[in-house]
């Protein structure tokens, strides 16, 4: 039997439903595990990540660690791929470029309802905000996209055993969604 | 200052002095707008009124033309040339200087709204640059002297009209002369000859001629005139002829020229066009850049209204009825294409046209026009004077007479050169003192960027098309700087109707900035190959389609200007990341090592 | 039938009469081009140059070009394809297009559209503008967000509706659309629900009110169903089919 592929996932400014819709293809994960082995991921909770094949990045980039860990990802991943809405145009966090950062964090920090103590955080343990959420083929080089809020769990499946298969991957309609 | 009269008074004789002509909406947009340097809010509801448009309509046409403001400028309104050719000759150290000195921000009103710096696309003086247009009037030669007296006269309140005249002295540096610029004026000798020997003849004449406009696209005009006189015509007659003097392709000056020296013969080449067509009503759109030169040209029209060359009865023949009136334009390049421009005229947003129906058809106002080139117009004039023989004689077989170029950049005498088709791109750099040339860019910021081993190539529609734009670079300088300056040139003129064209074209700016900026990589060259390509294929129009011909065409010719600036790796990130946590160090005070990205990496 | 003028698309004969566009013949025949900015019902455009087709090896807008004897018009290419994606990308980030935000999801055409063409990716540099939302209006909210400036609202209000009450202004990439109100909001202005400019947007940016959301996901216009199948939304805003 070949080696697995190693297959990797994090999730930078998101909400984590793309990781619940990776579990959506539900049954079909035993038969995923038999063809790939999870490296660095909330699944595993490996916190470091090895030479992989596949890395999947669900979420946009809003701060300085999101940044670190994609860097990480794409230096150790022959492919990667941007997953969801988030990681592809931003989504939803990405509402926040509609304002200055100073306008969000004083709303957050200073002028909000039942705001103690008001200050804007200066920890130096806490991750520094970027002026804007950027998708995340801004920042490093991604290699595939697959939309959607979440992508559904078909949609994944499709995706990644052409993938894995070294298939050009085809998404019959229905399973292409930006939403 | 002086107390300026109410804006409602004013815009109410302005609309009652013409009728309330919609079609004279821009104009008065930019008469009121030469007085209060704005529209004033009172002055579009009065318009909106006046000529049952909506008021959002009339907002519309604000919006669009740089020359429009709907908040007030500075008394004085001061724009830098932000062509090519004025970089080179050392604009941006002039404009910082006397920002400096005037203490203003570029693009803003100093507090007490003495004055405005700004920049504005090529203002058409690139062989006496650095030039700026103050209140629309252009001071050219710009140097560290001129820049301190400006300075000077702005602090001391002097009204424009008491400044040195020298300031205000424009050249036409005519460097060489052919067959049009070599004879005298026709008098009209041309609007005789056609008289005498009837249009049949004298259209004959200008189609044996092979005549093709000067604008660039080198279209028949013995064709297109032909086209226009066959088009249905409702009421008798009433055909227009349009002159377009919108010359707004970076690097052309050469209509300026004519329309200073030989308007009477570009006036007879309409009157001729009108005589042959079937036309009442001319227009001389001329570029809002020139309005310095809009007095003198009134006057020449009134002169050949007195002389019986314009008017009811032209040379006495019944019927013979044309007259031309001058529109400005407002500050638009998009407006030289020539639907855009019959839209502009019609008092619109400068919009190019779904075509068909051309304009030879359905033209201003639904009406057969034909548009032509200011060069065309002075060109038949001279072909029903001197015969299609003389014209032929001078050319190419399938470009025949000359073409007059605006010559600017890194050589000895800048000017305008009157040449016969044909003549070789060497030929062209060794008569104007050009020496160890880099490149030269011919037909403008939508033309093409030709290499020294196509230097033996000539200017002809064969070969070479141009409008008359050419432009010298040096060993010495980067193509690169002209790349952005193009490519900055088209975001700016887009008239934003289509979408490669609006999104495309910033998208190709933004990574000629990457690059320019040194923070690109090879991925982002493929980019700019894949926009452009979209962008050339996809657009509503001429200025789109050629909208990416800079970054296209020297990607082609020239890689080596991008592959200098191009960091190692293949890819770069779209932005500066460190840069983008400055806001972020600036709210939380806080500058350790997690408060910043590498991006050595 | 004998004497009937045709053109070719795609290999295939298509009848048209004189005064066609490529596009009038094409939707009559069945056929479908993709589209942003057209609607058969007003003036054509030719904005969004999401219908390029080519045309005996030239490239036109199918929306505004006239048909012609003979001509063979090539509208399902690799090439043709891909363009389009580019397109639609450049709308895309032109704007702020936050399907999962936006109650139009599901029966957007730029969406659906997009689907069409199989565009997975948004790899461009996306702009981020800063841009507002009009909600004075008591039947219906804009968002500028999404405007693709297709202008059929512009077009719908005055071919249609005759009111003049939307207008393009700026110029370029700063062109934007403007309201006809003392204020510049719709809600001092003369729009009505039952004004066609209310139900001729492709995109999220002019919106009823009190309807969000009232189409579960799954029912849909385009989810099932591609936009070639199902037809525009312009169409189905009309039908009491919701």
């Amino acid at each position: 039997m070949t080696e697995k592929l190693k297959l990797a996932t994090a999730s930078l400014c998101g909400c984590f439903g793309c990781h619940m819709s990776l579990l959506d293809i539900d049954e079909r994960i035993l038969e995923l595990v038999q063809l790939v082995e999870f490296d660095r991921s909330p699944f595993t909770d490996i916190k470091k990540i090895g030479h992989c094949d596949i890395g999947i990045i669900e979420g946009g980039v809003a701060n300085a660690e999101n940044v670190e860990v994609l860097r990480e990802f794409r230096a150790h991943c022959k492919v990667l791929i941007a997953f969801g809405a988030c990681a592809i145009n931003g989504g939803i966090p990405a509402m926040r470029n509609q304002f200055e950062l100073k306008e969000c964090l004083e709303e957050s920090y200073v002028d909000g309802i039942g705001v103690y103590n008001r200050m804007i955080p200066d920890d130096p343990e806490i991750p520094m905000l970027l002026n804007k959420v950027h998708p995340i083929h801004e920042v490093v080089q991604i290699d595939h996209f697959l939309p959607g809020c979440p992508p559904s769990g078909d949609a994944i499946w499709t995706f990644l055993t052409g993938l894995i298969e070294g298939r050009p991957v085809s998404l019959p309609y229905g399973q292409i969604r930006y939403d | 200052m002086v107390a300026l009269p109410d804006p409602e008074d004013f815009t109410r004789e302005l609309l009652v002095a013409s009728n309330s002509d919609r079609g004279r909406l821009l104009q008065y947009l930019h008469a009121i707008q030469q007085r209060y340097s704005h529209i004033p809010e009172t002055s579009v509801h009065q318009l909106a009124l006046a000529l049952r448009l909506s008021e959002s309509r009339i907002r519309g046409v604000i919006g669009f033309y740089s020359f429009l403001h709907d908040t007030p400028r500075g008394d004085y309104d001061i724009l830098f040339s932000d062509s090519i050719t004025d970089h080179m000759l050392g604009s941006r150290v002039l404009l910082g200087d006397l920002c400096t000195r005037l203490g203003v921000e570029p693009g803003l009103p100093r507090a007490d709204g003495r004055v405005t710096v700004d920049v504005t696309s090529c203002t058409g003086m690139c062989d006496q640059g650095p030039a700026i247009l103050i209140n629309g009037q252009a001071v050219t030669r710009l140097d560290n002297f001129r820049i301190s007296s400006i300075a000077a006269l702005i602090e001391n309140l002097t009204p424009l009209d008491e400044w040195p005249s020298e300031l205000f002295e424009v050249q036409d540096n005519i460097r060489r002369a052919d067959i049009l610029l070599s004879r005298g004026s026709c008098g009209g000798g041309a609007l005789r000859a056609l008289v005498e020997k009837g249009a049949d003849t004298i259209f004959g004449e200008i189609a044996t001629s092979g005549l093709r406009g000067r604008g660039g696209a080198g279209f028949n005009t013995a064709m297109k005139w032909k086209f226009c006189r066959a088009a249905r015509d409702d009421e008798m007659n009433d055909r227009v002829v349009i002159c377009n003097a919108d010359e707004g392709e970076p690097g052309t000056f050469k209509d300026r020229v004519l329309l200073n020296s030989h308007a009477d013969d570009v006036f007879e080449g309409m009157t001729l066009c009108a005589g042959i067509i079937g036309a009442r009503h001319g227009y001389l759109y001329l570029r809002g850049e020139y309005l310095y030169m809009k007095h003198a040209l009134e006057e020449t029209l009134a002169q050949r209204r007195r002389d019986g060359l314009l008017g009811q009865n032209i040379l006495g023949q019944a019927g013979f009825d044309f007259d031309i009136e001058i529109h400005l334009g407002a500050g638009a390049y998009v407006c030289g294409e020539e639907s855009a421009l019959i839209e502009s005229l019609e008092g619109k947003r400068g919009v190019p046209r779904v075509r068909p129906p051309f304009p030879v058809t359905h033209g201003y106002l639904g009406k057969p026009t034909v548009v032509n080139n200011v060069e065309t117009f002075m060109a038949a004039a001279k072909i029903a004077l001197e015969g299609a023989n003389w014209f032929r004689a001078v050319g190419t077989e399938q470009s025949t007479g000359t073409k007059l170029h605006s010559i600017s950049g890194d050589c000895d005498r800048p000017g305008i050169y009157e040449f016969p088709f044909g003549v070789s791109i060497q030929q062209v750099l060794e008569e104007c003192g050009a020496a160890d040339t880099l490149a030269v860019q011919v037909a403008g910021a939508a033309g093409s960027t030709i290499p020294p081993a196509e230097f033996h190539r000539s200017i002809a529609f064969e070969d070479i098309s141009s409008g008359g734009s050419f432009m010298v670079f040096g060993r010495h300088r980067d193509l690169l700087d002209m790349v952005q300056n193009f490519s900055r040139f088209f975001v700016h003129e887009s008239c934003g109707f289509c979408t490669p064209c609006r999104v495309g074209g910033v998208l190709l700016k933004d990574l000629v900035d990457k690059v320019h900026a040194g923070r690109a990589g090879t991925a982002d060259i493929q980019e700019l190959h894949r926009i452009g390509t979209v962008v050339k294929l996809t657009s509503h129009c001429g200025l789109g389609t050629e909208a990416a011909n800079p970054v296209l065409d020297t990607l082609g010719k020239f890689p080596s200007i991008y592959e200098k600036h191009l960091t190692q790796a293949d890819y770069q990130p779209a932005f500066d990341l460190d840069a983008a946590l400055q806001d972020a160090r600036d709210l939380s005070g806080r500058d350790d090592a997690g408060a910043h990205i590498r991006t050595d990496l | 039938m004998s004497g009937e003028k045709t053109f070719i698309l795609d290999g295939k004969p298509i009848a048209f009469e004189d005064g066609d566009t490529i596009m009038d013949a094409a939707l009559r025949a069945g056929e479908y081009i993709p589209h942003l900015c057209h609607n058969p019902e007003f003036t054509p455009h030719g904005s969004c140059r999401i219908c390029m087709v080519e045309v005996d090896g030239r490239q036109v807008s199918a929306c505004t070009f006239p048909a012609a004897e003979g001509s063979g018009v090539v509208n399902d290419s690799d090439q043709l394809t891909a363009q389009r994606r580019s397109l639609l990308q450049m709308l895309f980030v032109e704007g702020n297009h936050i399907c999962p935000g936006c109650e139009k999801s599901g029966a957007c055409q730029l969406q659906a559209v997009a689907y069409y063409t199989g565009m997975l990716a948004l790899d461009f540099t996306h702009f981020f503008p800063r841009r507002s939302v009009d909600a004075s209006h008591p039947d219906a909210v804009i968002d500028f967000n999404r405007c693709i400036l297709c202008e059929l609202c512009v077009r719908a209000s005055r071919e249609v509706d005759k009111k003049n009450l939307f207008s393009i202004s700026g110029r370029g990439i700063n062109s934007h659309l403007v309201i006809d109100s003392p204020t510049g909001k719709l809600g001092d202005s003369a729009f009505a629900a039952t004004d066609k400019a209310m139900h001729v947007c492709p995109v999220g940016a002019i919106l009823p009110r009190h309807t969000a959301y009232n189409t579960p996901v799954g029912k849909r216009l385009y989810d099932r169903q591609p936009v070639n199948m199902v037809g525009d939304v312009a169409g189905y805003e009309e039908t009491d089919e919701r």
